[in-house]
Formats: structure tokens, C-alpha cells, sequence
């Protein structure tokens, strides 16, 4: 899969690749230490954030902190709101 | 302001054990499903209280015919997607939004893929989809759930391509068993063909109740130019939904 930035494809494609083991091989096997892919990341990161830049893409709404959405927690996210039977409660 | 939303809930099984599925999780993109999608970048990942969280971007293709584009803008469209990986619960959460075009339409995917006791991994899917446009705001959001459940096994027919092809012995064994179930001879060719069947087979999908009313929606939607909606609305929840 392409990178946003043409250029960040190399970067990716070598970032992906360390991810990957590192997830299998490192940290589904408890180790959560994540430092061996970040010197790769950081300069990929840096090729993906100059890509954005270019192509305008709000950094504002990419900066925030993660979340898994807020639907659980509102009581229905509307007047007209209707929530499918036996949802999200769990 | 009050934004009315729209929600679907569908669920799916998959034939495989939670770990394959989460490691096939970061490869799922290209897949023959998923065409409309053009980029994918990670921008921001950490581990905090031994939980993976990460923050992806997507791009897909903005199939919009040329004279629908003075009702939006013919760009690609950008999806955030954050998910939060628990490997010792082993649950894998994952929340999308589109950024961008949000008043015509905001859809909101979460999907919860979590190990069931036959060792098979259930995702459950929810998308609420609001919209802010004038008048039309409950015809656009019942055609995005339209479009939601109509797609439903898409996504998962992408997924399971995936996994077929990072464990093929996985999809020996299971071919076995499926080919013997009808009675048939178990030749490769039929294998196949039963796999494919079967991966539908065991797509169960119990979509929820949506909206009620939507009979009386329709009606005052057709006043005006409600073909014309049906398609764009259609054609903006397929954009925005990540199953496609």
C-alpha cells in the first residue's frame, strides 16, 4: 500500500516491515518495548508530515488524542437518534 | 447544536483465532475490496499500560461523476482511523471518522474484534452516521445505513481474502472440512469454491433497527430531486465507510 507523500513509499514500505515483526515476533509476545522501529519511524514520520503539509490535510484534527469514540457515551447523540436494539453497552 | 445520528450494528465471524487476525489487521490494505483505496500511513503510534495504540490515515478515490461535483468537492477523501490493541484481554478496537465534507455526512465506524471461546474471532460493527444538511438530514443518514448494511460483507470478504493468503495452511484444513461437509470430491478447484462459500456461509449479519420511520422520511425526501439524493448520499457513505 502507498504512502500519502510518493516519496515516503521507501520509508513506509521499510517502517511497515519492522513494525510487523515487532508486532508478531515482540509484542504479542509480551514484550511492549516498541524501541527497535523508532529510529525508522521518526524519519518516517517526518516524510508523512511534509507530505500532509502539502496536500493541506488539517493537522489540527490528526494531532489530538486517540480515541475509540464518544457513542457510548452520550445518551443517544441526538433527539432523533435511534440506536439499534441490544448495542454497545458491553 | 443537537446533530441527529443514524446507527447500525452488525456482527461477523471470523475462521480465524484472534492473533492472525490482528497481525493480518496491518496488512488488510490492498486487498480485491477494497480498490477504493489509495494510501495508508501510520502518524502516530506508542504503547501506554501495555496497549498498542495507533492512529492511521487513509485516502480513497473520490468516484464522483463530474456532474456531481458542485454538491462537494472531487478530491480524495481522508479517513482517521485509531484502534487500541490489548493483547492480554485480546481485543482489538478500532474507531474511523472521515475528516473533511463532515456537515454533508459524518460516518463513524467502531469495530470490536475480540476472541470468542471456540477459539474463532467475532468482530462487531457499529456505524453512526449524522449529516447536517438542511432538510435532508434523515434521507441522507437512512441511505448511509442503507449503504452500511448492503456493504457489510465486503469488508469482510476483503479481511478473509487477507488471511487466506498470510496462512495458508489455515485455509487447507478448513478447506478439508468443507469440502467433505456437502459430500463433494475434495479437488482443489471445488475447495475453493467451498471456501469462498463458506466464508460467506459464516458471515452471520443481524443488522439492528435503524430508523423507524423511515417510510415517512422517504415521502417528504421525494419532494425534491430525491433520486438525485439517493445516489449522492449512497455514493458519499461508500466513500466514507472503510469497508469498501
Amino acid at each position: 500500500m502507498n504512502s500519502i507523500g510518493e516519496d515516503c513509499n521507501e520509508l513506509k514500505k521499510q517502517y511497515d516491515a519492522c513494525f510487523n515483526t515487532w508486532f508478531s515476533e515482540r509484542f504479542l509476545k509480551g514484550h511492549t518495548d516498541d524501541s527497535v522501529c523508532a529510529p525508522i519511524f521518526k524519519v518516517y514520520q517526518e516524510c508523512v508530515k511534509r507530505a500532509m503539509r502539502e496536500q493541506k490535510i488539517e493537522l489540527r484534527e490528526i494531532e489530538t488524542d486517540y480515541t475509540t469514540g464518544d457513542h457510548d457515551n452520550t445518551s443517544g447523540a441526538g433527539a432523533n437518534s435511534s440506536k439499534p436494539q441490544g448495542s454497545s453497552k458491553s | 447544536m443537537v446533530v441527529a445520528a443514524s446507527s447500525c450494528r452488525t456482527e461477523t465471524v471470523f475462521d480465524y483465532s484472534w492473533r492472525q487476525v490482528v497481525v493480518a489487521y496491518w496488512n488488510r490494505y490492498p486487498n480485491p475490496s477494497s480498490t477504493h483505496v489509495l494510501t495508508e500511513d501510520t502518524i502516530k503510534r506508542e504503547v501506554r499500560d501495555g496497549k498498542l495504540y495507533s492512529r492511521r490515515l487513509l485516502s480513497k478515490t473520490n468516484p464522483v461523476p463530474k456532474w456531481g461535483s458542485r454538491f462537494y468537492n472531487n478530491v480524495p477523501v481522508r479517513i482517521i482511523e485509531d484502534s487500541v490493541l490489548d493483547p492480554v484481554k485480546k481485543t482489538l478496537t478500532t474507531f474511523t471518522r472521515n475528516i473533511g465534507m463532515k456537515k454533508i455526512m459524518k460516518v463513524d465506524e467502531i469495530v470490536v474484534y475480540s476472541e470468542q471461546k471456540d477459539g474463532r474471532t467475532l468482530a462487531v460493527r457499529r456505524a453512526y452516521i449524522s449529516s447536517q444538511v438542511f432538510g435532508f438530514s434523515r434521507a441522507i443518514r437512512a441511505f448511509g445505513i442503507e449503504r452500511f448494511k448492503v456493504n457489510s460483507n465486503k469488508a469482510s470478504n476483503g479481511f478473509n481474502y487477507v488471511l487466506r493468503k498470510m496462512f495458508p495452511h489455515h485455509q487447507m484444513a478448513l478447506t478439508t472440512a468443507v469440502a467433505l461437509a456437502p459430500g463433494t470430491a475434495a479437488g482443489t478447484q471445488q475447495g475453493t469454491a467451498a471456501l469462498t462459500q463458506f466464508g460467506e456461509g459464516v458471515t452471520a449479519t443481524t443488522a439492528g433497527n435503524h430508523n423507524g420511520n423511515k417510510t415517512e422520511t422517504m415521502k417528504n425526501a421525494a419532494k425534491i430531486g430525491y433520486d438525485f439524493l439517493k445516489c449522492h448520499a449512497t455514493k458519499i457513505a461508500q466513500l466514507f465507510s472503510v469497508r469498501n
